[in-house]
């Protein structure tokens, strides 16, 4: 049977990368992959960014990007779906390489969020608000998860302290990957005492702005002539929800996620209970717990004990940000969703050592753009050999 | 900047002004021509009455570029009595603790200064308190 596969990865440390430009850093990304690859001949270049348009005042970034990493004349265009681009530029070249219509396709995400900061930064990320009625009230992301998080811990009757497990995770586990920003665990009790940004968020609730680049490259088995065991994608979804908070019937339902991640279980043929790792997007703790619950990997209202109870670490029920995700390897906006990418591939192979999931076959990764806004999901899986 | 949008909405901004459906008599805030209830078209306007309550709410300590001179400042999800949410920041809050639940009324306030290029200062619907008895 004709399969989708991903036969090459790259990445760049997360991080703050202010020597290096958007440019240089997805160019390297992207030779980091083909090498990866065996050297193959893309045709198509996918680029998942959120705000180079507003952070770097450089729109065309594919092109200039394609030029820099030595593959002018590809095909190459930007995929822009808020904190989902990256996602959403697997999925193009997900549907591009399945059409036929290319062979080769690489999905790179990048983002340079380090030029702007303080009000500046925040007024960039507004952009993927609704702006006549929720960026000119002056909300801000942050302060849409904290509503969401606020109304949380209300209506699910759980303690402030409820979210803790979620950044415990996550830093334990980015203290196994080189790539990440942060690579140190920490305790509960440094959670509990962390500063209050936008309460009841704590610093600790929200993923901090990095700078970074991570690229696949995908083509179809019938052409796959390497040796080295490939990962196939079982599925590719994305949906949509209304874009603000306050046009959605039940706030709490992260409904996107729900109506992507069926889509997704449909194509694979598989149950989230047949799920060996989970990359969640946890921008804030709050998406990853809305997200779990979405998915259908426990019941509304639960999300926080799964992760208390210690069942999304590595050796649990169901691994979750098994390199550290978007809170300890770093939110690097469009590059996020490639970065699950390759950390799901290093688990299907077997390459994660410290972190490395136990049996790991099927991996599910997935992006969120706003609060729950869009949705995009993949599967990945470790071929039979 | 922007005059062109901010004349666009200035019903919208300054009066609550959304529709109601005619085939289900949903309301509608913001405005979408469209039902979201039947699906039909709607777009009959609504004069909504501007009282809420508090459904969420949390404050920014970092605000947006142009909100700076505000923050700290309390946003809230507001569920008007008519059944629409609408984002909004609330005022007046004195020393009072905003809660969820908390009843709200509308006013107009100065949102932010575009002040650097033509000295155009924004207006827009804000929440604030209503005293216990007055509802
Ligand atoms: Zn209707």
């Amino acid at each position: 049977m004709e399969e989708i596969l991903i036969t090459g990865v790259g990445q760049i440390p997360a991080g703050e990368h202010w020597d290096s430009s958007l440019r240089e850093m997805g160019a390297k990304a992207v030779r980091l992959a083909l090498q990866n690859a065996g050297n193959p001949e893309p045709q198509a270049l996918f680029v998942g960014n959120m705000l180079s348009m507003n952070i770097s005042n450089q729109a065309h970034l594919a092109t200039l990007i394609a030029d820099r990493a030595d593959l002018v004349g590809i095909e190459a265009a930007t995929v822009e779906a808020g904190g989902a681009s990256g996602g959403a530029a697997i999925r193009q070249a997900v549907l591009a390489v399945k059409s036929g219509l290319v062979d080769c396709a690489i999905a790179l995400g990048v983002e340079k969020f380090t030029d702007k900061a303080g009000g500046e930064l925040e007024s960039a990320l507004a952009t993927n608000m609704d702006g006549d009625f929720e960026a000119m009230q002056g909300l801000t992301t942050t302060s849409q998860a904290a509503m969401l998080m606020q109304r949380y811990l209300m209506q699910y009757k759980a303690e402030r302290s409820a979210f803790a497990g979620f950044a415990l995770n996550a830093h334990k586990n980015g203290a196994g990957n080189p790539n990440a920003m942060f690579q140190k665990a920490i305790k509960a009790d440094t959670y509990l005492k962390a500063e209050m940004v936008s309460e009841p968020l704590n610093m600790f609730d929200i993923a901090p702005f990095v700078d970074g680049a991570a690229a696949i490259v995908l083509t179809r088995s019938s052409l796959y002539k390497g040796s080295a065991q490939p990962v196939k994608v079982s599925a590719s979804a994305l949906s949509t929800d209304t874009l603000s908070l306050h046009d959605r019937v039940d706030v709490l339902e992260f409904r996107s996620v729900a109506r992507c991640a069926q889509k997704a279980f449909d194509q694979a043929g598989l149950r989230p209970g047949q799920i060996n790792l989970f990359e969640y997007d946890d921008q804030f703790g709050i998406f990853a717990a809305l997200a779990l619950e979405a998915t259908g990997f426990c019941e509304r209202g639960q999300a926080w004990k799964m992760a208390l109870e210690d069942e999304i670490g590595v050796g649990g029920r169901l691994p979750c940000a098994t390199f550290g995700g978007n809170k300890a390897r770093g939110f690097a906006g469009g590059a996020t969703g490639i970065y699950q990418a390759v950390e799901a591939v290093l688990q299907l192979r077997g390459d994660a050592k410290a972190n490395q999931v136990p049996g790991a076959t099927h991996a599910m990764i997935q992006g969120i753009g706003g609060p729950g806004s869009t949705c995009v999901s993949h599967i990945l899986s470790k071929m039979e050999s | 900047m922007e005059i062109a949008r901010h004349w666009r909405l200035k019903q919208q901004r300054y009066g609550l002004v959304g529709e109601v459906c005619p085939h289900c008599d949903h309301k509608i805030f913001p405005p979408r021509d469209v039902c979201p209830n039947c699906g039909d078209e709607a777009k009959e306007p609504f004069n909504f009455s501007g009282q809420g309550e508090v459904f969420s709410f949390t404050t920014i300590y970092e605000a947006p570029a142009g909100f700076e001179a505000n923050a700290p400042y309390t946003v809230a999800l507001v569920k008007l009595d008519e059944g629409p949410m609408v984002t909004a920041q609330l005022t007046d809050l004195g020393e009072q603790p905003v809660e969820i639940g908390m009843p709200v009324e509308m006013v107009t306030r100065k949102m932010r200064n575009d002040g650097d290029e033509r000295g155009v200062i924004l207006y827009g619907y804000k929440f604030r308190p209503v005293l216990a008895g007055l509802r």
